[in-house]
């Protein structure tokens, strides 16, 4: 299924977004969401940012005060996912000048709706930001 | 309750009333968010649907980020979703996307709200419910729905094509049969030359083809058209993965796309394309020189780069090469050696990684050395990462590139003494282990053990306690090798030993007991009545066994036995000592210890009367007792020296089931009898007395009877339980010999220097490839015992059977177009068998009936050249399905018989299984 799930988790650990693309319970999440945050952002600069777990590995970047870390199979290829995360945030740069997490806080649904527009069931469907943004502007404006 | 009034939803607080309340919250955030969904529960049951909804959106915020459980909204979510309004619609299916599952009981209300919205003309409404779809659907919602996605896949709006062609992939993994309607839709997606579009087929094939890429073959050309044409790097990217499970299954395949991979590995700027290139090739293209030699050069790049992601990188693309080429590590070793000190846990993981690829038998000793000192040095974690690997390295196919093994067992000693070491349970499977399997390694195995039992320091050590118990078993197990057993006894009864848990405890009694029958056994029996006996008489026994072995090792064994004495007046301190250490456990809580130490003291009762008489000179009385007494420790240490023999774990499944025994299939039921019972973590070995008759004394004796093929009566009644329980027992055949002629396992020139300069590891690990031919004959490779099946793995049966679920067998039915592929596949066990079989065949004649007028008329320009006439194109890809169908027909009846026949010989070497090749035809390129 290629991407399993994309969190953004600020400085504190708090989560900012998570969208899972398997169904997990609360109870999974919660252990899985407090495992990477503690794997994840003890991490420094430089080191690479991939790490294993179990069955699946975490591709993460840091931007700002916000942590953006997916999670994919184990032959997904992790430099394309960090270029998709680095497109991700373009994109809601776009959207939203200047994202920072307030926007992400304030805007859950919205930030919600752009992922559905690049990554359906796992994989990556749309990675032009035009294409991404056009129907997300729309809608707005109903 | 009465319902919520107007003035509720005129004064409903927003989501981003919720968000800045929440942050205004410093403490009491709990409270504050309990409060919230209270107001939640009650806005929800209005029946104004935007209170309702804005709700909705509550929820869902509080139950993405802060761990609510929204299940108790799913239905009020269904009458949003019914809202004519499209913000309200658009919130309900982002709540259904989050907390619907498999089994949310209202799941199957949704059906019809999902159809409603997939054939709308308002593509936004069609693309949100796909959306939902790709997130909940069921078994049920995907066979219900498919018909509908098979009209969008054609549809004529991108947006809603690309959505419905990615949707697709979860409704395959759903509802298997669905295949057969939407598979051929799929397939024209893929001559699509938009590249949303694209991106979209090539992520649903490469998914597909990750799970069983056999039946997706014959897409082998649009693929490749594809990776040949493609702008964009993520199809790029996709299309490789494919290819990299394709090309090992179909040579031809893989001459064809070598060459553009490798284009593209010397064209691409961007980083991730090329690590994909490279990363297909050292897979799935090792066999290509060329190829190969072009990727390692970028795999150095990676691994120079200053960046620590590409540096990773490299490593882990190493690590791939090196099953097949180990030449490209030894290449990069300085790189490689270098980065077991890397800042980053994960880069210095991945080295260790490599560095344990290059140990061969030739320098596991130097090698081990190192990294033993480096496990020394660096933190908690990575110390038990490397320790871990040199155990499971050396352990390998039963110790393979161990030839020294007096050294592994130190080095094992040496390994329970670094500080961090938590490796204890390992450790002590190898020791028993070892122990169990290598004869000649034993008194260096005791010396080691005593070394650890008697440093009262490691007691003090819980991450040591596990290995502690299994030097307390050698000790027991084979004392007849120690130099002094008195100590032993004062190393096993020490007073910090109730630092140990009860279960060790317990393992070190037993071993206590063996130990004291072994002195009295040679201070009385053997020694008669002579007073300071050396211990060394007693090994008359264990001499006779080697002579009898044939080993020339008698003379070293010999040379051990300088051992203390053991007088009349030490047995009676010993028993004293017993008694002293014992009688406090009498009153222990734990049945185990308690057991043993009375065993233990009672044994003593019945003995001290014999010691004391004969240090106290009474001949009369002492005759007629001390016969007695010499009888019991005669029996219990004939009991005692009964060889352990390793037993393979599987051998109680080879017990044939007695007759009027019924055997439960399903232990289902077993869980709620034993509850949370933990089960052992299975060792490689148990260990027992190999057989309950009399003759089979021990296991190598068994051996080295056979070997010298004596043919006394003892021998025919062995031979007959061994046939007779054959099973048990190792093929005579297959215990390893060794020849005395082994490459040494110590340079000496290499020995001096320990430091851990990471230059000697680049020098040692030099060595690995060429191996060193110097005449050294001192030590021969001991015999090292195994078990047939236990060492194998059986690896290559679970592959095989997961390429027959019912998706595959679906997909290749179109793809063939053959019905009898896959027997086992559980199509059957599908509901509607009956309606898909005449589907089935409405659908075959239908491709028949085609076939027939293509080819006539094309059958003989099989080129193709124009990418204009797509349905003319497909017409001849069934042409080639139909005749692939046929061959595969006719192989299958010719090759029937002899099939079945070597089904066995299969299910003995199932790794040489050939791949099954489906006969491609020239479709090829």
């Amino acid at each position: 299924m290629g991407i399993r799930f994309i969190l953004m988790v600020n400085k504190q650990g708090q989560t900012r977004l998570a969208q899972y693309y398997e169904w997990l319970t609360l109870e999974e999440r919660r252990a899985l969401e407090g495992e990477i945050v503690r794997k994840c952002l003890a991490r420094n600069e430089q080191q690479c940012s991939f790490v294993e777990q179990r069955n699946y590995k975490i591709v993460y970047r840091r931007y700002a005060s916000l942590f953006f870390l997916v999670g994919v199979d184990n032959d997904e290829n992790e430099l394309a996912i960090l270029e998709f995360i680095h497109l991700l945030v373009e994109t809601m740069d776009r959207h939203f000048g200047n994202v920072c997490e307030l926007d992400i806080m304030f805007h859950l649904e919205k930030a919600h709706f752009m992922l559905e527009e690049m990554v359906m069931n796992g994989c990556i469907v749309e990675t032009s930001k035009a294409n991404i943004l056009t129907p997300v502007q729309l809608l707005e404006k109903t | 309750m009465s319902g919520p009034s107007l003035m509720d939803s005129l004064f409903q607080r927003t989501l981003e009333d919720l968000i800045k309340g929440l942050r205004q919250q410093l403490i009491g955030e709990q409270a504050f968010i309990s409060k919230a969904l209270e107001e939640i529960r009650k806005e929800i049951k209005s029946t104004d649907l935007s209170t309702k909804s804005t709700a909705l959106l509550k929820l869902c915020y509080l139950s993405n980020l802060h761990f609510h459980d929204m299940s108790f909204a799913a239905f009020h979510a269904l009458e949003v979703l019914s809202s004519p309004r499209f913000s309200h619609k658009k919130i309900a299916y982002h709540a259904i996307s989050l907390s619907f599952h498999d089994s949310t009981p209202v799941l199957l209300l949704i059906t019809n709200h999902l159809r409603k919205d997939l054939t709308s003309t308002n593509e936004f409404e069609v693309s949100l419910s796909l959306q939902c779809l790709s997130r909940i659907a069921n078994v049920d919602l995907a066979r219900d729905l498919t018909p509908e996605v098979f009209t969008l896949l054609s549809s004529n709006k991108l947006y809603v094509r690309k959505r419905a062609v990615a949707v697709v992939l979860r409704v395959f993994e759903k509802y298997p049969d669905s295949v057969r309607v939407c598979f051929k839709r799929l397939v024209e997606n893929l001559e699509n030359y938009d590249p949303q579009i694209l991106s979209a087929v090539v992520g649903v094939f490469s998914e597909l083809a990750c799970k069983d890429p056999r039946s997706y073959l014959p897409l082998a050309p649009e693929f490749y058209k594809i990776l040949v044409d493609s702008k964009s790097n993520w199809i790029s990217i996709k299309v490789l993965k494919i290819f990299a499970k394709l090309a090992p299954l179909e040579p031809r395949l893989a001459n064809r796309v070598v060459e553009p991979i490798c284009d593209l590995m010397r064209k691409t700027g961007a980083k991730s394309l090329l690590f994909e290139c490279v990363r297909t090739v050292v897979t799935s293209f090792s066999e290509y020189e060329s190829a190969v030699r072009l990727a390692v050069e970028k795999i150095r790049e990676f691994l120079v780069d200053e960046d620590p992601n590409l540096k990773y990188l490299g490593l882990h693309a190493l690590s791939i090469v090196a099953s097949k080429h180990l030449w490209v590590v030894s290449e990069n070793k300085e790189v490689v050696i270098k980065s077991l000190s890397d800042p980053d846990p994960n880069i210095k993981i991945e080295s260790l990684r490599l560095v344990m690829a290059m140990v061969s038998e030739h320098n596991v000793a130097e090698i081990s050395k190192v990294l033993v000192n480096y496990a020394l040095k660096s933190d908690p974690l990575f110390c038990n990462e490397i320790l871990g690997s040199i155990l499971s390295t050396c352990s390998r196919n039963v110790y393979e590139i161990i030839v020294d093994f007096d050294w592994y067992v130190s080095l094992l000693g040496e390994m329970s003494r670094i500080p961090h070491c938590q490796m204890g349970e390992e450790i002590e499977n190898q020791f028993i282990d070892i122990g169990l399997r290598v004869k000649d390694v034993r008194p260096e195995l005791v010396r080691v053990a005593r070394d650890l039992l008697i440093d009262p320091a490691l007691l003090g050590n819980s991450f040591l306690h596990r290995v502690l118990s299994a030097a307390a078993w050698v000790s027991g197990e084979y004392v007849e090798f120690s130099r002094n057993p008195l100590e032993f006894m004062e190393a096993l009864l020490q007073p910090r030993t109730s630092l140990l848990p009860p279960s060790i405890m317990a393992i070190y009694i037993q071993s206590a007991f063996k130990v004291l029958v072994f002195c009295l056994h040679t201070c009385f029996v053997r020694g008669g009545s002579t007073a300071g006996v050396s211990a060394s008489a007693s090994y008359e026994s264990f001499d006779d066994l080697s002579v009898e072995n044939g080993a020339d090792s008698t003379v070293a064994h010999g040379q051990t036995c300088t051992s203390a004495p053991i007088t009349n007046e030490s047995i009676v301190n010993l028993l004293k000592l017993v008694e002293l250490a014992l009688s406090p456990l009498l009153g222990s809580h734990d049945v185990e210890v308690q057991e043993r130490a009375r065993n233990l003291l009672g044994f003593v009762d019945l003995i001290k009367l014999e010691a004391l008489n004969s240090s106290g000179q009474e001949e009369n009385d002492s005759e007629r007792k001390g016969v007695e007494a010499t009888k019991i420790i005669r029996l219990v240490h004939d009991a005692f020296s009964k060889e352990l023999g390793p037993v393979s774990l599987t051998a109680q499944g080879k017990v044939p089931v007695p007759d009027g025994l019924t055997l439960n299939e399903n232990l289902g039921d077993l869980e709620t009898i034993c509850g949370d019972i933990e089960l052992p973590s299975s060792n490689t070995f148990s260990f027992g007395y190999p057989s309950e008759e009399k003759d089979v004394s021990s296991f190598s004796n068994l051996q080295i009877k056979e070997d010298s093929g004596q043919s006394n009566e003892s021998t025919s009644l062995l031979a007959e339980h061994r046939k007779r329980h054959g099973l048990y027992y190792l093929p005579s055949g297959k215990s390893e010999v060794i020849s005395n002629d082994y490459p040494p396992a110590n340079d000496p020139a290499l020995q001096g220097d320990n430091n851990d300069n990471a230059s000697d590891l680049v020098k040692l690990t030099a060595e690995s490839l060429v191996p060193k031919r110097k005449p050294n004959h001192s030590k021969p490779r001991p015999v090292v015992v195994k078990l047939d099946e236990v060492d194998e793995k059986p690896v290559a049966v679970k592959q095989l059977e997961s390429r027959d679920d019912s998706l595959s067998g679906a997909v290749r039915d179109i793809l063939f177009g053959s019905e009898d592929i896959l027997p086992t596949s559980s199509r059957s066990n599908l509901p509607n068998s009956n309606r898909k079989g005449k589907k089935k065949q409405h659908m075959i004649t239908q491709v028949e009936s085609k076939e027939n007028v293509v080819d006539d008329g094309n059958s003989s320009s099989r080129r193709r050249k124009d990418h204009s006439h797509g349905k003319e194109r497909r017409h001849r890809k069934k042409n080639a399905e139909e005749r692939n169908e046929t061959d595969r027909k006719e192989k299958e009846s010719s090759s029937n018989h002899p099939r079945r026949h070597k089904s066995r010989q299969r299910a003995e070497e199932p790794l040489k299984v050939p791949p099954q090749t489906s006969v491609i035809p020239d479709f090829l390129l």
